[in-house]
Protein backbone atom coordinates (compact mmCIF):
# COMPACT_ATOMS: atom_id res chain seq x y z
CA UNK A 1 0.00 0.00 0.00
CA UNK A 2 1.45 3.66 -0.59
CA UNK A 3 2.12 6.13 2.05
CA UNK A 4 -0.90 7.94 1.49
CA UNK A 5 -3.07 5.38 1.07
CA UNK A 6 -2.13 4.15 4.52
CA UNK A 7 -2.71 7.60 6.30
CA UNK A 8 -6.14 7.95 4.84
CA UNK A 9 -6.63 4.73 5.78
CA UNK A 10 -5.71 6.05 9.45
CA UNK A 11 -7.18 9.17 9.34
CA UNK A 12 -10.60 7.36 8.43
CA UNK A 13 -10.53 4.79 10.98
CA UNK A 14 -9.47 7.42 13.94
CA UNK A 15 -12.00 9.89 12.91
CA UNK A 16 -15.21 7.26 12.73
CA UNK A 17 -14.16 4.85 15.31
CA UNK A 18 -12.90 7.73 17.00
CA UNK A 19 -16.27 9.32 16.40
CA UNK A 20 -18.37 6.31 17.83
CA UNK A 21 -15.49 5.94 21.28
CA UNK A 22 -16.64 9.64 22.00
CA UNK A 23 -20.20 9.18 21.13
CA UNK A 24 -20.36 5.94 23.45
CA UNK A 25 -18.57 8.15 26.66
CA UNK A 26 -20.49 11.17 26.78
CA UNK A 27 -23.83 9.17 26.75
CA UNK A 28 -22.23 6.57 29.16
CA UNK A 29 -22.09 10.06 31.18
CA UNK A 30 -24.96 10.63 31.26
CA UNK A 31 -27.24 7.53 32.49
CA UNK A 32 -31.06 7.34 31.48
CA UNK A 33 -32.78 8.91 34.44
CA UNK A 34 -35.88 6.97 34.21
CA UNK A 35 -36.61 6.67 37.55
CA UNK A 36 -40.22 7.21 38.04
CA UNK A 37 -41.25 6.86 34.57
CA UNK A 38 -43.43 4.01 34.57
CA UNK A 39 -42.10 0.45 32.15
CA UNK A 40 -44.03 0.65 28.52
CA UNK A 41 -46.75 -2.10 27.91
CA UNK A 42 -45.63 -5.28 26.58
CA UNK A 43 -48.42 -6.78 24.47
CA UNK A 44 -49.53 -10.63 23.52
CA UNK B 1 -63.27 6.76 35.81
CA UNK B 2 -65.46 4.74 33.67
CA UNK B 3 -63.04 5.46 30.90
CA UNK B 4 -60.35 3.82 32.04
CA UNK B 5 -61.22 0.64 30.07
CA UNK B 6 -62.99 2.13 27.35
CA UNK B 7 -59.57 4.34 26.76
CA UNK B 8 -57.12 2.98 23.52
CA UNK B 9 -54.54 0.53 24.54
CA UNK B 10 -51.18 2.39 25.28
CA UNK B 11 -48.52 2.71 23.31
CA UNK B 12 -45.50 0.10 23.58
CA UNK B 13 -41.80 1.37 23.63
CA UNK B 14 -38.49 0.25 24.32
CA UNK B 15 -37.35 -0.83 27.40
CA UNK B 16 -34.33 1.10 27.44
CA UNK B 17 -32.48 3.38 25.73
CA UNK B 18 -29.72 0.94 24.70
CA UNK B 19 -32.74 -1.21 23.12
CA UNK B 20 -33.91 2.06 21.51
CA UNK B 21 -30.18 2.44 19.66
CA UNK B 22 -29.32 -0.80 18.80
CA UNK B 23 -32.40 -1.07 17.16
CA UNK B 24 -31.95 2.50 14.92
CA UNK B 25 -28.50 1.12 14.17
CA UNK B 26 -30.32 -2.47 13.18
CA UNK B 27 -32.50 -0.08 11.23
CA UNK B 28 -29.60 2.44 9.64
CA UNK B 29 -27.37 -0.50 8.85
CA UNK B 30 -28.69 -2.41 6.52
CA UNK B 31 -27.87 -3.26 2.04
CA UNK B 32 -26.70 -0.02 1.48
CA UNK B 33 -23.75 0.09 4.11
CA UNK B 34 -22.37 -3.08 3.02
CA UNK B 35 -22.81 -3.31 -0.71
CA UNK B 36 -23.05 0.61 -1.60
CA UNK B 37 -20.79 2.67 0.85
CA UNK B 38 -17.88 0.91 -0.58
CA UNK B 39 -18.21 1.69 -4.22
CA UNK B 40 -19.58 5.11 -3.77
CA UNK B 41 -16.24 5.67 -1.91
CA UNK B 42 -14.12 4.53 -4.42
CA UNK B 43 -15.92 5.93 -7.29
CA UNK B 44 -16.11 9.55 -5.69
CA UNK B 45 -11.79 9.83 -4.83
CA UNK B 46 -11.09 6.63 -2.84
CA UNK B 47 -9.15 7.89 0.27
CA UNK B 48 -10.47 11.29 -0.71
CA UNK B 49 -13.86 10.84 -0.68
CA UNK B 50 -13.56 10.91 3.32
CA UNK B 51 -13.79 14.99 3.50
CA UNK B 52 -16.92 14.94 1.72
CA UNK B 53 -18.15 11.74 3.42
CA UNK B 54 -17.44 13.64 6.77
CA UNK B 55 -18.99 16.74 5.75
CA UNK B 56 -22.16 15.39 4.68
CA UNK B 57 -22.28 13.35 7.95
CA UNK B 58 -22.09 16.30 10.18
CA UNK B 59 -23.70 18.95 8.25
CA UNK B 60 -26.59 17.02 6.79
CA UNK B 61 -27.25 13.37 8.15
CA UNK B 62 -26.55 14.22 12.02
CA UNK B 63 -28.91 17.08 11.90
CA UNK B 64 -31.45 15.28 9.90
CA UNK B 65 -31.53 12.72 12.47
CA UNK B 66 -31.75 14.98 15.47
CA UNK B 67 -34.71 16.65 13.16
CA UNK B 68 -36.75 13.44 12.83
CA UNK B 69 -35.88 12.47 16.39
CA UNK B 70 -37.29 15.60 17.64
CA UNK B 71 -40.37 14.92 15.40
CA UNK B 72 -41.37 11.71 17.07
CA UNK B 73 -40.42 11.99 20.47
CA UNK B 74 -41.98 15.88 20.96
CA UNK B 75 -45.00 14.47 19.33
CA UNK B 76 -45.07 10.83 20.62
CA UNK B 77 -46.84 9.17 17.85
CA UNK B 78 -46.05 7.27 14.47
CA UNK B 79 -45.46 9.03 11.22
CA UNK B 80 -48.79 10.22 10.62
CA UNK B 81 -49.63 11.29 13.91
CA UNK B 82 -46.66 13.15 14.84
CA UNK B 83 -47.17 15.39 11.81
CA UNK B 84 -50.71 15.96 12.58
CA UNK B 85 -50.23 16.71 16.04
CA UNK B 86 -47.58 19.19 14.72
CA UNK B 87 -50.41 20.81 12.13
CA UNK B 88 -53.26 19.74 11.17
CA UNK B 89 -52.19 19.71 7.69
CA UNK B 90 -49.01 18.17 7.49
CA UNK B 91 -50.50 14.59 8.22
CA UNK B 92 -50.10 13.84 4.44
CA UNK B 93 -46.49 13.85 5.01
CA UNK B 94 -46.58 11.23 7.38
CA UNK B 95 -49.07 8.96 5.29
CA UNK B 96 -46.78 9.59 1.95
CA UNK B 97 -43.38 8.08 4.17
CA UNK B 98 -45.33 5.08 5.20
CA UNK B 99 -46.62 4.28 1.17
CA UNK B 100 -43.04 4.65 1.00
CA UNK B 101 -42.22 1.98 3.34
CA UNK B 102 -44.76 -0.26 1.62
CA UNK B 103 -42.62 0.33 -2.07
CA UNK B 104 -39.61 -0.15 -0.07
CA UNK B 105 -40.82 -3.60 2.42
CA UNK B 106 -42.12 -5.84 -0.68
CA UNK B 107 -38.86 -5.49 -2.50
CA UNK B 108 -36.80 -5.58 0.24
CA UNK B 109 -37.93 -8.60 1.34
CA UNK B 110 -36.58 -10.56 -1.96
CA UNK B 111 -33.38 -9.35 -1.65
CA UNK B 112 -32.99 -11.16 2.05
CA UNK B 113 -34.37 -14.15 0.39
CA UNK B 114 -31.73 -14.56 -2.29
CA UNK B 115 -28.93 -13.51 0.49
CA UNK B 116 -30.55 -16.42 2.20
CA UNK B 117 -30.35 -18.79 -0.55
CA UNK B 118 -26.89 -17.77 -1.60
CA UNK B 119 -25.53 -18.73 2.44
CA UNK B 120 -26.58 -21.76 1.47
CA UNK B 121 -24.99 -21.98 -1.75
CA UNK B 122 -21.95 -20.59 -0.41
CA UNK B 123 -21.61 -23.41 1.84
CA UNK B 124 -21.96 -25.82 -1.69
CA UNK B 125 -20.62 -23.67 -3.96
CA UNK B 126 -23.43 -24.55 -6.10
CA UNK B 127 -22.97 -21.95 -8.54
CA UNK B 128 -20.10 -23.58 -10.10
CA UNK B 129 -16.59 -22.10 -10.73
CA UNK B 130 -16.69 -19.97 -13.30
CA UNK B 131 -20.70 -20.14 -13.42
CA UNK B 132 -21.27 -17.66 -11.35
CA UNK B 133 -23.07 -14.84 -13.51
CA UNK B 134 -25.16 -17.48 -15.82
CA UNK B 135 -26.32 -19.47 -12.80
CA UNK B 136 -27.67 -15.93 -11.26
CA UNK B 137 -29.42 -14.49 -13.71
CA UNK B 138 -30.77 -17.85 -14.92
CA UNK B 139 -30.37 -20.67 -12.97
CA UNK B 140 -31.44 -19.30 -9.95
CA UNK B 141 -33.55 -15.98 -11.14
CA UNK B 142 -34.47 -17.57 -14.30
CA UNK B 143 -34.93 -14.10 -15.37
CA UNK B 144 -37.26 -13.25 -18.29
CA UNK B 145 -37.52 -10.08 -20.43
CA UNK B 146 -40.16 -7.52 -19.32
CA UNK B 147 -39.51 -5.82 -23.04
CA UNK B 148 -40.65 -8.84 -25.01
CA UNK B 149 -43.40 -10.69 -22.69
CA UNK B 150 -44.72 -7.79 -20.08
CA UNK B 151 -44.62 -8.33 -16.01
CA UNK B 152 -45.02 -12.04 -16.13
CA UNK B 153 -46.60 -14.51 -13.61
CA UNK B 154 -44.11 -17.66 -14.07
CA UNK B 155 -43.41 -18.67 -10.06
CA UNK B 156 -39.84 -19.05 -9.68
CA UNK B 157 -39.86 -21.71 -6.02
CA UNK B 158 -36.06 -21.18 -5.47
CA UNK B 159 -36.90 -17.32 -4.91
CA UNK B 160 -40.91 -17.48 -4.04
CA UNK B 161 -40.03 -20.45 -0.99
CA UNK B 162 -37.51 -18.46 1.09
CA UNK B 163 -39.30 -14.85 0.32
CA UNK B 164 -42.46 -16.88 2.09
CA UNK B 165 -40.05 -17.81 4.68
CA UNK B 166 -38.77 -14.02 5.43
CA UNK B 167 -42.19 -12.59 6.22
CA UNK B 168 -43.33 -15.01 8.00
CA UNK B 169 -39.83 -14.70 10.08
CA UNK B 170 -40.50 -10.66 10.19
CA UNK B 171 -44.55 -11.06 10.67
CA UNK B 172 -43.31 -13.34 13.88
CA UNK B 173 -41.09 -10.61 15.06
CA UNK B 174 -43.38 -7.44 14.06
CA UNK B 175 -46.35 -9.43 16.26
CA UNK B 176 -44.15 -9.89 19.38
CA UNK B 177 -43.85 -5.91 19.56
CA UNK B 178 -41.71 -3.19 19.66
CA UNK B 179 -39.69 -4.57 23.27
CA UNK B 180 -40.21 -8.33 22.82
CA UNK B 181 -40.10 -8.39 18.76
CA UNK B 182 -37.51 -5.25 17.66
CA UNK B 183 -36.01 -4.44 20.60
CA UNK B 184 -35.24 -8.05 21.69
CA UNK B 185 -34.18 -9.21 17.85
CA UNK B 186 -31.57 -6.37 17.26
CA UNK B 187 -30.14 -6.81 20.75
CA UNK B 188 -29.29 -10.37 19.46
CA UNK B 189 -28.87 -9.72 15.73
CA UNK B 190 -26.71 -6.44 15.69
CA UNK B 191 -23.82 -8.09 17.91
CA UNK B 192 -24.19 -11.40 15.54
CA UNK B 193 -23.86 -9.43 12.48
CA UNK B 194 -20.82 -6.87 14.20
CA UNK B 195 -18.75 -10.08 15.29
CA UNK B 196 -19.23 -11.77 11.65
CA UNK B 197 -18.59 -9.25 9.84
CA UNK B 198 -15.27 -8.59 11.43
CA UNK B 199 -14.49 -12.30 11.33
CA UNK B 200 -15.50 -11.66 7.75
CA UNK B 201 -13.03 -8.66 7.72
CA UNK B 202 -10.21 -10.24 8.88
CA UNK B 203 -10.66 -13.56 7.12
CA UNK B 204 -10.82 -11.32 3.44
CA UNK B 205 -6.87 -9.59 4.71
CA UNK B 206 -5.42 -12.43 4.38
CA UNK B 207 -6.40 -13.30 0.86
CA UNK B 208 -3.67 -12.82 -1.62
CA UNK B 209 -4.54 -9.25 -3.26
CA UNK B 210 -5.92 -8.10 -0.12
CA UNK B 211 -3.39 -5.36 0.14
CA UNK B 212 -3.94 -3.54 -3.38
CA UNK B 213 -7.50 -3.82 -2.76
CA UNK B 214 -7.45 -1.81 -0.19
CA UNK B 215 -4.94 0.29 -1.68
CA UNK B 216 -7.14 1.09 -4.38
CA UNK B 217 -9.74 2.19 -2.23
CA UNK B 218 -7.77 4.15 -0.15
CA UNK B 219 -5.54 5.68 -2.18
CA UNK B 220 -7.22 9.30 -2.25
CA UNK B 221 -7.91 11.08 -5.61
CA UNK B 222 -7.79 14.66 -4.85
CA UNK B 223 -9.13 15.95 -7.72
CA UNK B 224 -12.37 13.97 -7.60
CA UNK B 225 -12.76 16.87 -4.58
CA UNK B 226 -13.38 19.53 -7.28
CA UNK B 227 -16.35 17.59 -8.60
CA UNK B 228 -19.79 18.61 -7.84
CA UNK B 229 -21.21 15.07 -8.48
CA UNK B 230 -18.87 13.95 -5.52
CA UNK B 231 -20.04 16.28 -3.06
CA UNK B 232 -23.87 15.39 -4.24
CA UNK B 233 -22.70 11.46 -4.51
CA UNK B 234 -21.55 11.96 -0.68
CA UNK B 235 -24.93 13.66 0.74
CA UNK B 236 -27.16 11.44 -1.26
CA UNK B 237 -25.45 8.41 0.15
CA UNK B 238 -25.59 9.66 3.59
CA UNK B 239 -28.93 10.54 3.62
CA UNK B 240 -30.33 6.72 2.32
CA UNK B 241 -27.55 5.49 4.68
CA UNK B 242 -28.90 7.07 8.00
CA UNK B 243 -32.76 6.13 7.32
CA UNK B 244 -33.62 9.60 7.68
CA UNK B 245 -37.08 11.55 6.63
CA UNK B 246 -39.10 8.53 5.90
CA UNK B 247 -40.49 8.05 8.89
CA UNK B 248 -38.32 4.81 10.42
CA UNK B 249 -36.70 6.99 13.47
CA UNK B 250 -39.85 9.41 13.64
CA UNK B 251 -41.39 6.08 15.19
CA UNK B 252 -38.73 4.45 17.07
CA UNK B 253 -37.73 7.91 18.30
CA UNK B 254 -41.91 7.96 19.51
CA UNK B 255 -41.22 4.60 21.56
CA UNK B 256 -38.65 6.49 23.96
CA UNK B 257 -39.10 7.45 27.35
CA UNK B 258 -40.02 10.65 27.76
CA UNK B 259 -36.71 11.84 29.62
CA UNK B 260 -34.36 10.76 26.89
CA UNK B 261 -30.88 12.12 25.97
CA UNK B 262 -31.85 12.54 22.09
CA UNK B 263 -28.79 14.12 20.44
CA UNK B 264 -26.73 11.60 22.64
CA UNK B 265 -28.45 8.55 21.37
CA UNK B 266 -28.19 9.83 17.71
CA UNK B 267 -24.84 11.03 17.67
CA UNK B 268 -24.05 6.98 19.05
CA UNK B 269 -26.16 6.06 16.06
CA UNK B 270 -24.71 7.76 12.95
CA UNK B 271 -21.52 6.95 14.03
CA UNK B 272 -22.26 3.81 14.43
CA UNK B 273 -23.93 3.57 10.96
CA UNK B 274 -20.55 5.15 9.93
CA UNK B 275 -17.97 2.40 11.04
CA UNK B 276 -19.85 0.00 9.89
CA UNK B 277 -19.93 1.43 6.42
CA UNK B 278 -15.85 1.83 6.82
CA UNK B 279 -15.31 -2.13 7.85
CA UNK B 280 -17.64 -2.80 5.13
CA UNK B 281 -14.95 -1.19 2.71
CA UNK B 282 -12.38 -2.52 4.36
CA UNK B 283 -13.91 -6.00 4.06
CA UNK B 284 -15.46 -5.87 0.44
CA UNK B 285 -12.23 -4.02 -1.05
CA UNK B 286 -9.71 -6.78 0.30
CA UNK B 287 -12.07 -9.41 -0.85
CA UNK B 288 -12.05 -7.51 -4.61
CA UNK B 289 -8.44 -6.88 -4.51
CA UNK B 290 -8.27 -10.64 -3.96
CA UNK B 291 -10.41 -10.90 -7.25
CA UNK B 292 -8.56 -8.83 -9.34
CA UNK B 293 -5.09 -10.41 -8.31
CA UNK B 294 -6.82 -14.20 -9.03
CA UNK B 295 -8.45 -12.96 -12.86
CA UNK B 296 -5.20 -11.22 -13.51
CA UNK B 297 -6.68 -7.79 -13.86
CA UNK B 298 -6.83 -4.55 -11.51
CA UNK B 299 -8.94 -3.43 -9.01
CA UNK B 300 -10.67 -1.09 -11.25
CA UNK B 301 -12.02 -3.68 -13.78
CA UNK B 302 -13.78 -5.78 -10.70
CA UNK B 303 -15.26 -2.87 -8.74
CA UNK B 304 -18.56 -2.91 -8.70
CA UNK B 305 -21.58 -2.28 -6.04
CA UNK B 306 -25.51 -3.48 -5.39
CA UNK B 307 -26.70 -6.59 -6.82
CA UNK B 308 -23.39 -7.15 -9.35
CA UNK B 309 -21.18 -7.12 -6.53
CA UNK B 310 -23.23 -9.31 -3.83
CA UNK B 311 -24.53 -11.68 -6.33
CA UNK B 312 -21.94 -11.98 -9.01
CA UNK B 313 -18.65 -10.63 -7.26
CA UNK B 314 -18.73 -11.97 -4.46
CA UNK B 315 -20.02 -15.81 -5.46
CA UNK B 316 -16.81 -15.50 -7.69
CA UNK B 317 -14.84 -14.50 -4.67
CA UNK B 318 -16.24 -17.43 -3.10
CA UNK B 319 -15.55 -19.35 -5.54
CA UNK B 320 -11.53 -18.85 -5.77
CA UNK B 321 -10.85 -18.45 -2.16
CA UNK B 322 -8.86 -20.59 0.18
CA UNK B 323 -11.82 -21.17 2.66
CA UNK B 324 -14.52 -19.29 0.01
CA UNK B 325 -17.63 -20.96 1.65
CA UNK B 326 -16.81 -19.55 4.97
CA UNK B 327 -16.34 -16.28 3.68
CA UNK B 328 -19.53 -16.87 1.32
CA UNK B 329 -21.51 -17.85 4.36
CA UNK B 330 -20.69 -15.07 6.50
CA UNK B 331 -21.29 -12.39 3.61
CA UNK B 332 -24.40 -13.55 2.89
CA UNK B 333 -24.98 -14.34 6.67
CA UNK B 334 -24.54 -10.46 7.31
CA UNK B 335 -26.62 -9.28 4.41
CA UNK B 336 -29.41 -11.24 5.98
CA UNK B 337 -29.54 -10.08 9.46
CA UNK B 338 -28.48 -6.49 8.16
CA UNK B 339 -31.61 -6.68 5.70
CA UNK B 340 -34.13 -8.51 8.80
CA UNK B 341 -32.77 -5.33 11.43
CA UNK B 342 -34.00 -2.73 8.40
CA UNK B 343 -36.89 -4.60 7.37
CA UNK B 344 -38.47 -4.94 10.25
CA UNK B 345 -37.92 -1.17 10.93
CA UNK B 346 -39.70 -0.26 7.82
CA UNK B 347 -42.55 -2.46 8.54
CA UNK B 348 -42.77 -0.85 11.84
CA UNK B 349 -43.48 2.38 10.30
CA UNK B 350 -46.47 0.97 8.55
CA UNK B 351 -48.02 -1.00 11.46
CA UNK B 352 -47.95 1.97 14.12
CA UNK B 353 -49.58 4.46 11.46
CA UNK B 354 -52.23 2.06 11.47
CA UNK B 355 -52.19 0.84 14.92
CA UNK B 356 -52.42 4.79 15.72
CA UNK B 357 -54.89 5.45 13.12
CA UNK B 358 -57.59 2.28 13.83
CA UNK B 359 -56.52 1.88 17.78
CA UNK B 360 -56.31 -2.12 16.93
CA UNK B 361 -54.06 -4.35 18.84
CA UNK B 362 -50.60 -5.43 18.08
CA UNK B 363 -50.99 -8.71 16.36
CA UNK B 364 -54.52 -7.16 14.24
CA UNK B 365 -52.52 -4.22 13.06
CA UNK B 366 -49.70 -6.43 12.16
CA UNK B 367 -51.54 -9.67 9.86
CA UNK B 368 -53.92 -6.55 8.56
CA UNK B 369 -50.58 -4.95 7.19
CA UNK B 370 -48.18 -8.24 6.81
CA UNK B 371 -50.52 -10.37 5.16
CA UNK B 372 -51.59 -8.29 1.95
CA UNK B 373 -47.58 -6.72 2.04
CA UNK B 374 -46.51 -10.41 1.84
CA UNK B 375 -49.02 -11.24 -1.00
CA UNK B 376 -47.85 -8.68 -3.29
CA UNK B 377 -43.87 -9.37 -2.09
CA UNK B 378 -44.52 -12.54 -3.65
CA UNK B 379 -47.06 -11.65 -7.02
CA UNK B 380 -44.30 -9.47 -8.00
CA UNK B 381 -40.68 -10.67 -6.71
CA UNK B 382 -41.04 -14.50 -6.74
CA UNK B 383 -41.32 -14.34 -10.61
CA UNK B 384 -39.15 -14.06 -13.26
CA UNK B 385 -39.43 -10.43 -14.09
CA UNK B 386 -39.02 -9.59 -10.18
CA UNK B 387 -35.36 -7.82 -10.87
CA UNK B 388 -36.92 -5.52 -13.72
CA UNK B 389 -39.77 -4.66 -11.03
CA UNK B 390 -37.02 -4.62 -8.20
CA UNK B 391 -34.42 -2.08 -9.87
CA UNK B 392 -36.92 0.16 -11.46
CA UNK B 393 -39.40 0.47 -7.82
CA UNK B 394 -35.94 1.06 -6.31
CA UNK B 395 -34.56 4.24 -8.34
CA UNK B 396 -37.47 5.41 -8.22
CA UNK B 397 -38.98 5.51 -4.70
CA UNK B 398 -35.30 6.64 -4.17
CA UNK B 399 -35.34 9.73 -5.58
CA UNK B 400 -38.52 10.58 -5.98
CA UNK B 401 -39.89 9.29 -2.82
CA UNK B 402 -37.16 9.47 0.17
CA UNK B 403 -35.45 12.43 -1.23
CA UNK B 404 -38.56 13.88 -2.20
CA UNK B 405 -40.32 13.61 0.86
CA UNK B 406 -37.61 14.56 2.54
CA UNK B 407 -37.03 17.81 0.11
CA UNK B 408 -40.99 18.91 1.59
CA UNK B 409 -40.82 18.18 4.92
CA UNK B 410 -37.74 20.49 5.96
CA UNK B 411 -39.55 23.08 4.16
CA UNK B 412 -42.84 22.20 5.16
CA UNK B 413 -41.60 22.20 8.88
CA UNK B 414 -39.08 24.86 8.27
CA UNK B 415 -40.37 27.56 6.80
CA UNK B 416 -44.41 26.71 6.36
CA UNK B 417 -44.76 25.59 10.16
CA UNK B 418 -41.98 27.54 11.54
CA UNK B 419 -41.38 24.37 13.75
CA UNK B 420 -37.34 24.35 14.20
CA UNK B 421 -36.98 26.36 17.41
CA UNK B 422 -39.95 24.50 19.24
CA UNK B 423 -37.96 20.98 18.35
CA UNK B 424 -34.15 22.44 18.97
CA UNK B 425 -36.12 23.51 22.50
CA UNK B 426 -37.28 19.58 22.79
CA UNK B 427 -34.16 18.24 21.73
CA UNK B 428 -32.15 20.73 24.48
CA UNK B 429 -35.20 19.87 27.24
CA UNK B 430 -32.36 17.12 28.43
CA UNK B 431 -29.78 16.26 25.67
CA UNK B 432 -26.00 16.06 26.20
CA UNK B 433 -25.07 17.52 23.14
CA UNK B 434 -27.32 21.16 22.96
CA UNK B 435 -28.40 22.31 19.52
CA UNK B 436 -28.46 26.08 18.45
CA UNK B 437 -28.57 27.90 15.24
CA UNK B 438 -26.00 26.22 13.43
CA UNK B 439 -28.37 22.70 13.71
CA UNK B 440 -31.48 25.19 12.46
CA UNK B 441 -29.55 26.73 9.54
CA UNK B 442 -28.28 22.84 8.41
CA UNK B 443 -31.77 21.53 8.80
CA UNK B 444 -33.84 24.84 7.53
CA UNK B 445 -31.31 26.46 4.79
CA UNK B 446 -28.44 23.91 3.98
CA UNK B 447 -30.84 20.15 3.38
CA UNK B 448 -33.63 22.02 1.35
CA UNK B 449 -30.51 23.10 -0.69
CA UNK B 450 -28.80 19.86 -1.27
CA UNK B 451 -32.22 17.90 -1.40
CA UNK B 452 -33.21 20.21 -4.12
CA UNK B 453 -30.41 20.06 -6.11
CA UNK B 454 -30.04 16.22 -5.87
CA UNK B 455 -34.19 16.10 -6.78
CA UNK B 456 -33.21 18.21 -9.37
CA UNK B 457 -30.53 16.12 -10.80
CA UNK B 458 -32.61 12.80 -10.93
CA UNK B 459 -35.88 14.15 -12.26
CA UNK B 460 -33.22 15.76 -15.06
CA UNK B 461 -31.18 12.16 -15.75
CA UNK B 462 -34.82 10.39 -15.63
CA UNK B 463 -36.10 12.51 -17.98
CA UNK B 464 -33.28 12.23 -20.76
CA UNK B 465 -33.25 8.51 -20.89
CA UNK B 466 -35.61 5.69 -19.67
CA UNK B 467 -34.12 4.07 -16.89
CA UNK B 468 -32.51 0.82 -16.89
CA UNK B 469 -33.17 0.66 -20.97
CA UNK B 470 -36.72 -0.71 -19.62
CA UNK B 471 -39.78 -0.09 -22.22
CA UNK B 472 -41.96 3.34 -21.59
CA UNK B 473 -45.20 1.24 -20.17
CA UNK B 474 -42.96 -0.24 -17.41
CA UNK B 475 -41.40 2.69 -16.50
CA UNK B 476 -44.44 4.45 -15.83
CA UNK B 477 -46.19 1.81 -14.02
CA UNK B 478 -43.68 1.27 -11.56
CA UNK B 479 -41.53 4.40 -11.71
CA UNK B 480 -43.25 7.45 -12.13
CA UNK B 481 -46.78 5.98 -11.51
CA UNK B 482 -46.01 4.29 -8.45
CA UNK B 483 -44.38 7.15 -6.78
CA UNK B 484 -47.28 9.70 -7.76
CA UNK B 485 -49.45 7.27 -6.71
CA UNK B 486 -47.21 7.40 -3.00
CA UNK B 487 -48.02 11.21 -3.01
CA UNK B 488 -51.67 10.84 -4.18
CA UNK B 489 -52.25 7.99 -1.67
CA UNK B 490 -50.81 9.98 1.52
CA UNK B 491 -53.29 12.79 0.54
CA UNK B 492 -56.53 10.28 0.55
CA UNK B 493 -55.42 8.92 3.55
CA UNK B 494 -55.13 12.11 5.28
CA UNK B 495 -58.57 12.81 4.50
CA UNK B 496 -59.95 9.48 5.90
CA UNK B 497 -61.21 10.31 9.84
CA UNK B 498 -59.46 8.82 12.55
CA UNK B 499 -61.40 6.83 15.13
CA UNK B 500 -62.80 7.80 18.11
CA UNK B 501 -60.65 5.01 19.73
CA UNK B 502 -57.19 6.45 17.74
CA UNK B 503 -54.34 7.88 19.33
CA UNK B 504 -55.10 10.99 17.64
CA UNK B 505 -58.68 11.22 19.37
CA UNK B 506 -57.65 9.62 22.84
CA UNK B 507 -54.10 9.56 24.25
CA UNK B 508 -54.43 10.14 28.18
CA UNK B 509 -50.54 9.27 28.20
CA UNK B 510 -49.92 11.78 25.84
CA UNK B 511 -51.81 14.57 27.94
CA UNK B 512 -49.89 13.46 30.57
CA UNK B 513 -46.87 13.69 29.16
CA UNK B 514 -47.62 17.29 27.63
CA UNK B 515 -48.86 18.47 30.95
CA UNK B 516 -46.14 17.31 32.57
CA UNK B 517 -43.71 19.01 30.14
CA UNK B 518 -45.17 22.11 30.41
CA UNK B 519 -46.51 22.09 26.35
CA UNK B 520 -49.56 23.10 25.33
CA UNK B 521 -52.49 20.59 25.68
CA UNK B 522 -53.12 18.65 22.51
CA UNK B 523 -56.38 20.35 20.30
CA UNK B 524 -57.61 16.42 19.90
CA UNK B 525 -56.38 14.14 22.74
CA UNK B 526 -56.75 17.41 25.35
CA UNK B 527 -60.65 18.37 24.01
CA UNK B 528 -61.54 14.37 24.50
CA UNK B 529 -60.12 14.49 28.52
CA UNK B 530 -61.77 17.87 29.65
CA UNK B 531 -65.02 16.59 27.56
CA UNK B 532 -64.89 13.41 29.38
CA UNK B 533 -64.22 14.53 32.96
CA UNK B 534 -66.81 16.83 32.29
CA UNK B 535 -69.04 13.76 31.71
CA UNK B 536 -67.92 11.89 34.93
CA UNK B 537 -68.91 14.44 37.12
Amino acid sequence: MSTTAVIMMAISMLTVWGGLIAGIVNLARHPEEDGHEPAPPVEL
Amino acid sequence: MSSATNHTARREGFGSRNVFILSAIGSAVGLGNIWRFPYVAYEGGGGAFLIPYLCALLTAGIPLLFFDYAIGHRYRGSAPLAFRRMHRAAEPLGWWQVLICVVIAVYYAVIIAWSAMYTWFSAQLTWGKGNENDFFFGDFLQMGDVGADGVSTQFVPQVGIPLIAVWLIVIVIMCLGVQRGIGASNMVLMPLLTVMFVVLVVQSLFLPGAIDGLNAFFTPDWEALADPAVWAAAYGHIFFSLSVAFGIMVTYSSYLKRKTDLTGSGLVVAFANSSFEILAGIGVFAALGFMAAAQGSDVAGVATSGIGLAFIAFPTIVSNAAGGSIIGVLFFGALVFAGITSLISILEVIVAALQDKLGWSRIATTLVVSVPLTIISLALFSTTTALAVLDTADAFVNAFGIMAVAFVSVIVVSWVLHKLPALQEHLNRRSSFAVGTIWKLLVGVLSPIVLGYLLLSEILGKLNEPYGGYPDWFIAIFGWGMVIVLIAGGVVLSLLPWSKRSHAKDDPEYDAYLADEGYEPDVETGLQGVREEGASR
